[in-house]
């Protein structure tokens, strides 16, 4: 059998992971001899981390470092070439004031790029594992009329109704608002957006320094254009304008690229700057603006549910609102007897877990995810045509432990909706959809594609129970069944986090 | 002869967000407890701290002038000062841990603040005796059981 031969080559895997993880786990128990570690040392997300801690980003920081450099070198080039003869010539207020407005923009940088933009910590495995009761119960029972799959809570919120998704990665249904970040791998809590120019997530802890960032380089930037172009015309009215073009490349060489920095960064910070100053005034966030979760042409009586009203109200929640604590306690060191969360850490070679816990490198967490997986996998069908659930049904009764879990779960409530004309075509053996949002592609796809998926799906429910035949497309080599497993999941949060 | 307790279950109780996004927890009562504590008990706990998550988040006078002095400060009086829902998450600590001494240690669970679960859940953990025969606890603990790896 062909899961039978995978078997110990899977268990080799996760045995080699035990056992790389036996380091820290030996690291706690021999705590008096070396430094307790923190929480940021194990966290499961793709941050980085800086300062024993005290600094949060993402991981590519590349364009976070360019965005320093080019406020540091424009603001510089125009202290150092402007402002002595704008201070002699008209006040020294001009430098004062430009000094106040750098330091602070800076200042809203730094704040926004190192703190916890308000990620939600993963689950531990007891709260995972009681959720995942609770869906399989709902699986089970069979209600009437419309439920919402097990995967989705729905909320009303102030006559609203909204969907809660669960989030595959974390392990939670995300609170609303919540959304996951693909490149941080974060549940980040009133999800804005990832800004690379930040080097980090824009969510619910670092948003008015993101907001007042932008604001105030706006200002800084408008500022230093106004200038530079005072500074020439002052100039010019001396001396005319060609000798003070002539002038200033000659003593002040680079007054003609400061103009053209500043005027390119004017427009778009000043534009993005009154984009997030509506966002702010209607208590939306980019994410639901994106998406147009709240706009009418959705639906007649669609309303923003967390608006205040007025936009003075919403304005002060956004910005002089009461700052949340973090709720990854980074700097917290690692209690041995506390449970870690679940971590899907794509081979980042830490996958924490404590002596309690050693269950995840079980088969039976094995078998968890890739339930998930196939589930995910067998639900497209089952969702768009009942008819080829009576037929792609239940898998044969070959069953092994893989496709006992499998089984009970492929005739199950469709679940996942998914836009997916077909396990094979895709590059991505998931997507997980929003099922509002694209709804319509999916009844669109499903009439035509039912055929032509039924042949490779039909070879996913035996394969469940047989690990038979392989479709070319599946990508299911056995043996590296951990990166696929972590490329769906990867794959679906992406598309989920859309 | 003295009984040593282990841990039979946890019983989650989740966060209600029909107010929106702001910390609420739900106020239904767990079916899992029912035989542990009396109903009100555990739900005057969970509306009390109900109450001061809401006053931690509340949006009035006092938040506003703190946000503007932060933000005029260019939030450096952080370093010195603890923000106000820092100060009523210490009030809640505080009152948990109270209520684990008077109420549900003596019955054999323990709340655990939420805040060291990320805020999603509150967990009360179930304690048995071991060496006691209620049979009524094995059944409890068994049907929840499954939770337990």
């Amino acid at each position: 059998m062909h899961l039978g031969l995978d078997e110990p080559v899977r268990e080799c895997q996760y045995n080699q992971i035990c056992t790389r993880n036996s380091s820290p786990m030996e690291t706690l128990s021999h705590k008096k001899k070396r430094t307790p570690r923190r929480k940021w040392q194990i966290f499961p997300g793709r941050n980085r981390f800086y300062c024993n801690g005290r600094v949060m980003m993402a991981r590519q920081t590349g364009v976070f470092y360019l965005t320093l450099v080019l406020i540091m070198v424009t603001s510089g080039l125009f202290f150092a070439f402007d402002c002595p003869f704008l201070a002699s010539n008209l006040t020294p207020a001009i430098p004062v004031i430009g000094g106040v407005l750098f330091l602070f923009v800076l200042g809203m940088l730094l704040r926004a790029s190192f703190s916890d933009p308000g990620v939600l910590p993963r689950a531990t495995p007891d709260e995972a594992a009681d959720l995942e009761r609770q869906m399989d119960a709902a699986n089970g029972s069979s209600g009437p009329g419309y439920r919402p799959p097990p995967r989705i809570r729905e909320v009303v919120i102030n006559g609203q109704t909204v969907k809660l998704k669960y989030c595959f990665t974390c392990k939670i249904f995300r609170p609303p608002r919540a959304s996951h970040c693909s490149l941080c791998d974060n549940c980040v809590e009133r999800f804005d957006h990832h800004c690379p120019w930040v080097g980090n997530c824009v969510g619910k802890r670092n948003y008015r320094f993101f907001y007042l960032f932008i604001l105030s380089l706006s200002f800084l930037t408008i500022f230093i254009f106004a200038f530079v172009i005072t500074h020439v015309i002052l100039r010019s009215n001396r001396s005319g304008f060609l000798n003070a073009l002539k002038d200033s490349p000659a003593r002040y060489p680079l007054t003609g690229r400061e103009v053209v920095v500043c005027f390119f960064s004017v427009w778009s910070i000043v534009g993005l700057s009154g984009f997030h100053t509506y966002l702010i005034s209607s208590n939306q966030t980019t994410n639901e603006d994106i998406k147009g979760s709240w706009s009418t042409k959705r639906a007649k009586n669609n309303y923003n549910p967390y608006s205040y009203g007025n936009v003075l109200t919403n304005c002060c929640a956004a910005l002089c609102g009461p700052l949340h604590p973090s709720l990854i306690d980074r700097r917290g060191f690692i209690q041995p007897d506390t449970p870690q969360p679940l971590s899907h850490s794509n081979g980042s070679g830490l996958y924490p877990s404590t002596q309690n816990h050693t269950h995840m490198c079980d088969q039976e967490h094995c078998i968890q995810s890739t339930k998930f997986v196939l589930q995910a996998a067998a639900t497209p069908l089952l969702h768009s045509d009942p008819v080829m659930m009576g037929r792609a049904g239940p898998p044969p009764s070959g069953k092994t432990s893989l496709g006992g879990p499998c089984s009970s779960l492929a005739p199950s409530q469709p679940s996942l909706p998914s836009s997916m004309p077909g396990l094979g075509c895709a590059g991505d053996m998931l997507t997980l959809r929003d099922p509002d949002a694209h709804c319509h592609h999916h009844h669109f796809v499903s009439p035509e594609e039912m055929p032509s998926p039924l042949g490779p799906s039909s070879l996913v429910l035996p394969f469940a129970a047989h690990g038979g035949h392989l479709n070319p497309a599946q990508l299911y080599d056995p043996a590296s069944q951990d990166s696929l497993h972590e490329d769906s999941v990867r794959g679906l949060v992406k598309l989920s986090s859309v | 002869t003295r009984h040593s307790a282990s841990l039979a279950t946890k019983v989650f109780i989740q966060r209600d967000y029909s107010e929106g996004t702001v910390c609420r927890f739900q106020t239904k009562f767990p079916s899992e407890l029912d035989s542990r504590i009396e109903r009100t008990l555990l739900e005057d706990t969970v509306k009390t701290l109900n109450t001061y998550y809401a006053e931690a988040e509340k949006m009035g006078g006092q938040s506003y002038m703190e946000g503007c002095l932060a933000c005029a400060t260019a939030y450096i009086i952080f370093l010195c000062m603890e923000t106000h829902y820092e100060k009523v998450l210490k009030k809640i600590s505080g009152y948990i841990q109270e209520q684990n001494e008077k109420i549900y240690a003596p019955r054999g669970l323990l709340l655990t603040d939420p805040i060291e679960r990320g805020m999603r859940v509150m967990e009360v953990s179930v304690f048995e005796d071991r060496g006691s025969s209620g049979s009524s606890l094995s059944s409890s603990a068994t049907s929840g059981g499954s939770a337990q790896r």
